[in-house]
């Protein structure tokens, strides 16, 4: 395909995994460099870039997963408005979280009305179709999914169709990072920045980081050729002794991002406080909808009352979003914790760590 | 979840466009990148284009990467 092949030429890869060895040499000292999304670990054990870089370079995964950061009690008001007779619309991804009390899938199951869109379009089209019944589609997801959110809430409005709303637990990246290098907990030498959520918020989003914490940034994109040439940026930024970003992903990613998205999103939402599972609560991270638009909110409109959540017991996925532990490290990792028998989010999601290390993790190594 | 391809947008009509994969179209919203021309290569996410591809870019990234040593 096009502009996907390019970046997977093995001849080009061979060069820059041959420059960054000579590099990682040069530093010496171990070098932990955190791929901040879910879709770049995801590409990372899928092409086996571990096994090509040298051993002093250890990439960690952070808390880009969507679905696992979002806290049980999400879950539990989704699972709350199916009974209560909404129909739930969501990406696949949501489906099989575990809350308190169960999953979408097991509502569904049941007979509630539980649906699986692939945009927010499609649930709009649903609350079109069926006028009879309330639609309440997920929001779910960062700053990549959030104007897809944005302009569904922004057509309905527009549209006057009045049966269609969202539950918002949109998040936010940057603050996010800053969270993790306040915590002070998590030893990290760079990040390998989203490339998508760079599209919408622009790689200039990411200065504050590199400048308030002398930490280097590169916005990377998710072929091969991408996040060797990010890994190679940060090392190369780490044998200088430099702290600034750099924009591998150049072909989708400018310095102020995407003005018409950044334009909905301000519209539409406001940024609020947001709960983090693993992270608690931080200040200024997510997104809530608009006074203008409260219409379409429907925890304003039809609020519930959910009972406090409780989390599996053993479940490590917190420590596993904030870098902290790698997956094989939770003792449920495998058994009896797998893809089919889930105990937390982070086994759910294709995105999520413990997921990938399932599927792709190589033998005997995890 | 953030997930996103480049696909050759081969229509428009207003905040719609249909791009092409593999011999199948498809719709997509084009709120976000009202911008975006017919015969663009643009990335898609969730039903809706975000960004376009610039070829320029493109070019000289795989240049540069030609000549890492």
């Amino acid at each position: 395909m096009k502009y996907i092949s390019e970046f997977r030429d093995h001849k080009l890869v061979g060069r820059i995994t041959h420059r960054i060895s000579r590099i990682a040499k040069g530093v010496g000292k171990q070098i932990r460099l955190m791929e901040v999304c879910g879709t770049h670990t995801m590409a990372i054990l899928r092409y086996g870039i571990k096994e090509l870089i040298p051993p002093n370079i250890k990439l960690v995964s952070g808390p880009g997963c969507p679905v696992c950061v979002t806290p049980t009690q999400y879950i539990d008001r989704a699972c709350a408005y199916a009974h209560k007779g909404f129909l739930i619309a969501t990406f696949g991804d949501m489906m099989r979280v575990p809350g308190s009390e169960g999953s979408l899938v097991e509502e569904k199951s049941k007979g509630r009305k539980v649906r699986v869109v692939y945009s927010a379009m499609d649930a709009l089209k649903l609350a079109k179709s069926f006028p009879e019944e309330k639609v309440i589609l997920l929001g779910i997801g960062f700053e990549t999914t959030a104007p897809t959110i944005a302009a569904s809430i922004s057509v309905a409005k527009e549209e006057g169709i009045g049966n269609f709303m969202v539950l918002c637990g949109h998040k936010l990246i940057p603050p996010a990072m800053k969270a993790l290098m306040e915590s002070g907990e998590v030893r990290i030498n760079g990040f390998l920045c989203p490339g998508h959520v760079s599209t919408i918020i622009g790689s200039r989003a990411y200065e504050f980081l590199a400048r308030d914490y002398d930490i280097p940034c590169v916005v990377t994109g998710f072929e091969p050729l991408d996040i060797l040439q990010g890994v190679n940026l940060l090392i190369s930024q780490i044998y200088q002794g430099e702290a600034k970003v750099e924009n591998e992903y150049a072909r989708v990613v400018t310095l102020k991002g995407n003005p018409a998205a950044r334009g909905l999103l301000k519209k539409v939402f406001r940024v609020s406080d947001s709960q983090w599972r693993g992270m608690g609560i931080i200040k200024d991270s997510g997104f809530s909808i608009a006074k203008d638009y409260s219409r379409y909110d429907v925890q304003t409109r039809y609020p519930v009352e959910v009972i406090p959540s409780r989390e599996k017991e053993g479940c490590r996925c917190g420590e596993v979003l904030r870098g902290l532990i790698e997956p094989r490290e939770c003792a449920l990792f495998r058994n009896p914790c797998n893809p089919s028998n889930p105990f937390g989010p982070c086994m759910v999601s294709i995105e999520g760590a413990c997921n990938i290390h399932y599927r792709f993790g190589h033998k005997g190594k995890l | 979840m953030c997930i996103a391809i480049p696909l050759k947008l081969i229509s428009k009509e207003g905040t719609k466009g249909w791009v092409e994969i593999g011999g199948t179209r498809r719709e997509v919203g084009l709120a976000i990148l009202p911008d975006a021309r017919v015969g663009d290569y643009v990335l898609v996410h969730a039903g809706f284009a975000i960004s376009k591809v610039e070829e320029k870019e493109v070019q000289q990234l795989l240049e540069l990467l030609s000549t890492v040593s």
